[in-house]
């Protein structure tokens, strides 16, 4: 023992100032070192937000270790940890489910790495747990689309809607401030709504029902989602109605087909959901890993509205 | 009719989905007070109302559930159809978008697949002689990756007068896939029925070891099942695809195993195996798109919507068993 102790001695000492100095040398030239935690790849959504975060990452040369969590939240708590035993500066979740994440969150707080949540909400007893979020305003984009159809109707009109996932946060707050943004207007009212489940094949099972039970005393379809609306369509025109014009199709997310739809005159106005978080999110990254707070705690991507002013227009340079 | 066809006609499980069907159809006129759930008209050439869309919406599930039967009579049972209906959905799709390739080849390419993947499920229970719940299980979770990699995960778009004819297109005035489907359970009931193939999935479901014992290759038989359930789920995987005019590896066929073996429980097969009813299932899935219909058109909200459904689901069940329907009897008749 007594032979290999100054050796040991020595090696402690250049471990201990590695350790020290290692974190010096990294702020200086090492890139900003960031862990995402994605849901999965369900849809195009989702797809096109993945994207926005990788394309991101590699403009700003940040070092972006990307997990998928493939739909399950048990992945996304794993992937949480080996972010945390990575040491990156920053980590970026989109929850899949809100509940669940206290005990891994506070293993970050504790190794002092900021949190940002991004997308979908969390349920946290303690709201430090995380640093800041970014997400979706769902409720603005049903006002949105509240807003539109009351101007573009003289606010008049008998509604269908069709719901998203029930249960879902995305499908509660566009019912919820759907009807707020209409409640000004005694003559627009919602005569009729069922769930699609967010889906092209409920969609149009749900309107082929509707298009019996109401016959043609109806004047607006409100859909959820692009896909639902675009189900609808289908179930409109097999009935002998023209979507777009006998019926005034309102509509969310803006995806591409959604936006093309908008172009051939059949979906009358839909809301952009915007899927490209990256600049947004780094932005607070960055901000975050060199201690400053990211204010106001919580941001809402901006969100467009397409119709036929501008529909056209906007779709060459749709991402996604 | 005689009176012991008569007997059996009020034995059959048969009875009870039908009676649920009408006391479905009863509730709607009742709702609506009067018969504008029944009527049917003639528009654009071809016939418009609420019951042909249960005919036409239905028939994806009727056709799960013929291989589900099939499946269940072998005293198995097959998880994976909502998965390999969306495979089966997701690579006719890629076929006849991006390889353009013609329509009867991307259909029989489909279904060979979707096939395929039947006989996968086969060999994993009839010769590795997994628990079929656990064997099937696995394709149900892997197939949905693999759909959804089919198509990089994109909801993809088909526009093809023929494949649309599919799901959309009208036979004399009838929705086509309906009529599809009802040809297909006859030539299956007629095929059975008249060789000695019924007798043979009966015998390997009721009682494994004595059919084996007795010479029958009770392994082919549980095998051509589990095929006979991935094509029934392709084909139906196909008729989605077209009804929306494209393929959705996420959502299509979601939840599907578990009302094709509703529908073919409460057709009056019973999930230990051998004897089956093909009529029973028909009408099993016919009773649930009927409900779904229902809770439209009654305006149940979609929150509250799975109460009246578990209902209904429940009172057929409980009619159909002898035990349940001895002890009603019993209440209001007099104990000798």
């Amino acid at each position: 023992m007594k032979i290999y102790a100054p050796r040991m001695f020595l090696r402690t000492c250049l471990a201990l100032s590695a350790l020290i100095l290692a974190p010096l040398a990294s702020a200086a030239t090492k890139p900003l070192k960031i862990g995402f935690a994605q849901t999965g790849a369900e849809s195009a959504w989702r797809t096109a937000n993945t994207e926005s975060m990788k394309s991101e990452a590699a403009k700003r040369g940040i070092d972006l270790k990307f997990a998928d969590g493939q739909g399950k939240p048990e992945n996304q708590i794993r992937a949480v940890r080996s972010f945390v035993a990575q040491g990156v500066d920053v980590i970026i979740i989109a929850p899949i489910e809100t509940t669940g994440w206290e005990p891994v969150l506070r293993e970050a707080k504790a190794a002092k790495i900021p949190v940002i949540v991004m997308d979908r909400s969390i349920d946290v007893s303690d709201e430090s747990l995380y640093a800041c979020f970014i997400g979706s305003d769902f409720a603005e984009e049903g006002r949105m689309a509240a807003d539109w159809l009351a101007k573009h109707t003289n606010g008049k009109g008998r509604i269908l809607e069709l719901q998203g996932t029930t249960g879902s946060s995305a499908a509660g707050e566009r019912k919820r401030a759907f009807a707020e943004g209409i409640a000004k207007y005694p003559d627009l009212k919602v005569i009729d709504s069922q769930s699609g489940n967010f889906g092209r094949e409920l969609g149009k099972q749900v309107m082929e029902a509707f298009l019996k039970k109401h016959g043609r005393n109806f004047d607006i379809v409100y859909a959820h989602n692009d896909d639902m609306a675009l189900g609808a369509i289908q179930a409109i025109e097999a009935a002998g109605l023209k979507p777009g014009k006998d019926v005034m199709i309102v509509s969310i997310d803006a995806v591409r087909e959604g936006v093309e739809a908008v172009v051939a005159g059949k979906i009358n106005c839909t809301v952009e959901c915007n899927p490209l978080f990256g600049p947004k999110a780094y932005d607070a990254a960055a901000k975050l890993a060199a201690g400053q707070p990211v204010l106001p705690r919580k941001q809402f991507n901006k969100d467009e509205l397409f119709d036929a002013t501008n529909a056209a227009a906007a779709l060459p340079i749709r991402k996604y | 009719m005689s009176e012991a066809q008569a007997h059996s006609f009020w034995r059959s499980p048969v009875i009870w989905p039908l009676a649920g069907i009408l006391a479905l159809v009863l509730a709607n006129l009742l709702h609506d007070r009067s018969v504008a759930f029944l009527s049917v008209t003639v528009s654009d050439g071809h016939l418009y109302g609420s019951l042909i869309d249960i005919f036409s919406q239905g028939s994806r599930c009727m056709l799960v559930a013929l291989g589900m039967t099939l499946v269940i009579a072998v005293s198995g049972v097959d998880l994976a159809v909502g998965s390999i209906m969306a495979i089966g959905g997701a690579l006719a799709a890629i076929l006849l978008t991006q390889h353009s390739a013609p329509l009867v080849l991307a259909v029989a390419a489909a279904l060979a697949v979707t096939a395929a993947a039947g006989l996968t499920s086969g060999l994993l229970v009839a010769g590795l002689r997994l628990q079929p719940i656990v064997a099937t299980l696995i394709l149900m979770v892997a197939g949905r990756g693999v759909a959804q990699l089919i198509t990089d995960g994109n909801v993809v778009t088909i526009q093809r007068p023929g494949f649309e004819f599919l799901g959309n297109g009208y036979l004399i005035g009838l929705p086509f896939s309906a009529v599809l489907v009802a040809v297909l359970y006859l030539i299956v009931n007629t095929v059975l029925r008249r060789s000695a193939l019924g007798l043979f999935i009966e015998a390997a479901g009721d009682n494994e070891t004595a059919s084996r014992f007795a010479g029958l290759a009770v392994a082919r038989v549980k095998c051509l099942a589990y095929v006979a359930s991935g094509f029934c789920a392709g084909l139906a995987g196909l008729l989605a695809a077209s009804n929306i005019r494209a393929a959705d590896p996420l959502t299509s066929g979601t939840n599907m195993e578990l009302d094709a073996i509703f529908a073919v429980v409460v057709g009056g097969t019973a999930l230990t195996g051998g004897r089956f009813s093909l009529l029973g299932s028909w009408i099993g899935a016919l009773l649930l798109q009927t409900l779904t219909v229902t809770m439209y058109n009654l305006g149940v909200a979609p929150a509250v919507a799975p109460v009246p459904k578990a209902l209904l689901i429940i009172g057929v069940c409980l009619l159909q068993s002898e035990k349940s329907r001895r002890w009603l009897g019993g209440l209001w008749r007099k104990p000798v």
